[in-house]
C-alpha cells in the first residue's frame, strides 16, 4: 500500500467577483475546487482560473512572498495569496479584494493612491555628500545597516493599508508603508534627504494621523513592524518640533 | 503642506501615558480601598495634607495630574472620531480647553496647600 | 481605456467589530474615559485638600458608596489594560541598539515593567498599605 503523503481535499471558495464593464454591486461567488494540502490560496485561485473560469482576476507573480502582488482579504484577512496556506483554513475560503482600496475587477486593487504616496516620501537615497565615482564607493557599517534594515524590508504588497483602519476612515493619510520607508531613509548614514521627506510625513495628513492601533504591524508578511516606524517619526518629528520652535540656535 | 503642531500635544500625551501607566493603578488601587471604607493611612488628611505641602509632593502630584489630563485629552479626542464623531476640530477644541481649565485650577489648588 | 472602480464604504460607526485587534484598540482607547473621570475625581479630592480638614473627610466619605465602588473597580481593570498595552509597545517607540545588535523588544518592556513594580509598591508603603 502507498502512502498518502499528500492529501487531496475539495476546498469551497467564496470570492467576491467585480466586473467594471456591467453596472452593479460585487458579489461572492461559490466555487469548489480539488486542491493538495500543502498548496496555498494562490494555487486553488490559479487552478479555478485554469481549469473552471478563465474570467477570473487577481494580481500574481512570484509565487514565493518577494514581489507583493497577490495580496488579499482571506477570511477578512489582509494576506499574500502565496503566503495563506490551506491547510491553515479548514472551511470555506471567503476571498476579496484588499480592504480600504477601491476595486479595480474581481481580486484587484486600484492601488494608484498608493503608489501616489509613495513617490511623495521619496523612498530612495538622497546623498548626504555627493560622491563621484572616483571618489569611492558610499561606506557602511554592519551597525549602521542595522539601523534600517528592517524597515527596507517593505515589499509594497499593501496588505498594512488593508488592515490600517485610520486609511480607511481617512483615505489622505500617506499610511504605514509610505511612512516606513521614508523612515528607512531617514536612518540610513548616507542619506541627506531627511528635511524633504519631513516636509511630506511630519504633516497632518502624515505620521499625525497614526493612531497606534498596530495592525500594520501585525499583518506584515515580511516583519518590517510599520507600527515602530511610525512611532519612530512621531517621536523624531515631536523632538524636531521642540528644537524649531524653543531652540532653533540647536542644529538638528 | 505645512508641517503639523501636533508634536505639542503628542509629547504631552507620550509622557502622561507614561506616568499614568507607572502610577495609576496603584493610586487608582488606594482610592479604590477609602471608596470601601479603609482609608489607606497614606489618604488620611493629615498624610496627604503634609505631603501636599512640601514642595517634592506638589512636583509629583502637579506632574501625574498635569500629565493625566493632557494624554486622555488626547486620547478621548481620538476615542470620538474612532466612534464616529467626525467633528474633529470642535471635539478637539473642547477637550484641550477642559485640559487646559482643568490645569489652571490644579496650579491654583496645589498654591493653596 | 475607461475604468469603473468600485468603492466600498468603511463605517465611522462600526468599523471596529470588524477584526478583535480593533476591538483591543478600542478597548485600549476607552481607557481614556475612565481614566479620565479619575483624573478629575483626583483633583476635586486636591480641591476639598485644600480647603482643609473637614470637606476633605467629607470628599473621602462621599467616595464611599456603590457607584463609585464600581466605577473605581472598572477604572483600575481599564488602567492595568493600559498599563500593559503601554509596556508591551514602548520597544516600538523607543528601540535600543548596542553596536550591531538591537536589544529585543523583552529589555525595553522588561525595564517598564520592572520600574513600574517598583512605583508600585513605593506608593503602597508610602500609603502604609503595608
Amino acid at each position: 500500500m502507498m502512502d498518502v503523503r499528500v492529501a487531496e481535499r475539495q476546498t469551497d471558495l467564496e470570492i467576491l467577483r467585480y466586473n467594471p464593464e456591467i453596472a452593479g454591486e460585487p458579489k461572492l461567488e461559490r466555487y469548489t475546487v480539488p486542491t493538495k494540502t500543502e498548496w496555498c490560496v494562490l494555487d486553488a485561485l490559479n487552478y479555478l482560473k485554469d481549469n473552471v473560469d478563465p474570467t477570473l482576476t487577481y494580481r500574481w507573480s512570484c509565487h514565493m512572498q518577494v514581489c507583493g502582488s497577490c495580496g488579499m482579504m482571506i477570511n477578512g484577512e489582509p494576506k499574500l495569496a502565496c503566503k495563506a496556506m490551506l491547510r491553515d483554513y479548514p472551511g470555506v475560503i471567503r476571498i476579496e479584494p484588499l480592504a480600504h482600496f477601491p476595486v479595480e475587477r474581481d481580486l484587484v486593487a486600484v492601488a494608484d493612491d498608493f503608489l501616489a504616496k509613495l513617490k511623495r516620501v521619496k523612498p530612495y537615497l538622497i546623498p548626504l555628500e555627493k560622491r563621484l565615482p572616483e571618489d569611492g564607493e558610499y561606506r557602511q557599517t554592519p551597525a549602521q545597516l542595522k539601523r534600517y534594515r528592517q524597515f527596507a524590508m517593505c515589499i509594497n504588497c499593501m496588505l498594512c493599508y488593508a488592515a490600517c483602519p485610520e486609511y480607511g476612515l481617512h483615505p489622505k493619510f500617506i499610511g504605514p508603508a509610505a511612512i516606513s520607508l521614508a523612515h528607512r531613509y531617514n536612518r540610513d548614514s548616507r542619506d541627506g534627504g531627511r528635511d524633504e521627506r519631513q516636509e511630506e510625513i511630519a504633516t497632518a495628513e502624515g505620521v499625525w494621523e497614526c493612531t497606534f492601533v498596530g495592525a500594520c504591524s501585525e499583518v506584515c508578511p515580511k516583519h518590517v513592524d510599520p507600527a515602530a516606524a511610525l512611532q519612530q517619526v512621531k517621536v523624531a518629528s515631536t523632538v524636531d518640533w521642540y528644537l524649531e520652535h524653543f531652540m532653533s540656535w540647536v542644529q538638528k | 503642506m505645512a508641517k503639523s503642531n501636533k508634536p505639542i500635544i503628542w509629547g504631552a500625551f507620550a509622557a502622561g501615558g507614561e506616568a499614568v501607566s507607572l502610577v495609576a493603578p496603584a493610586i487608582i488601587l488606594l482610592t479604590l480601598l477609602a471608596a470601601i471604607g479603609r482609608v489607606p493611612p497614606g489618604l488620611s488628611y493629615e498624610q496627604m495634607h503634609s505631603f501636599a505641602a512640601g514642595w517634592f509632593g506638589k512636583l509629583v502630584l502637579f506632574a501625574i495630574v498635569f500629565l493625566s489630563l493632557w494624554s486622555q485629552a488626547h486620547r478621548l479626542r481620538i476615542t470620538c472620531f474612532d466612534f464616529g464623531l467626525r467633528a474633529d476640530g470642535l471635539v478637539a477644541t473642547l477637550f484641550y480647553m477642559l485640559a487646559g481649565a482643568a490645569s489652571l485650577w490644579l496650579i491654583l489648588i496645589l498654591g493653596n496647600i | 481605456m475607461s475604468r469603473y472602480p468600485y468603492v466600498r464604504e468603511v463605517s465611522p460607526t462600526t468599523w471596529y467589530f470588524r477584526a478583535p485587534r480593533y476591538m483591543r484598540y478600542m478597548t485600549r482607547e476607552v481607557t481614556s474615559i475612565f481614566i479620565g473621570i479619575f483624573t478629575v475625581i483626583m483633583l476635586v479630592g486636591l480641591s476639598r485638600l485644600s480647603e482643609g480638614q473637614a470637606p476633605y473627610e467629607d470628599f473621602l466619605a462621599a467616595l464611599n458608596n456603590p457607584f463609585s465602588v464600581i466605577f473605581l473597580f472598572l477604572a483600575l481593570a481599564f488602567a492595568l489594560y493600559n498599563s500593559f498595552t503601554w509596556f508591551n509597545v514602548a520597544p516600538k517607540a523607543m528601540p535600543i541598539q548596542v553596536g550591531e545588535e538591537l536589544m529585543p523588544d523583552i529589555v525595553v518592556a522588561g525595564g517598564h515593567y520592572i520600574l513600574w513594580a517598583i512605583l508600585s509598591v513605593v506608593i503602597l508603603i508610602w500609603a502604609g498599605i503595608f
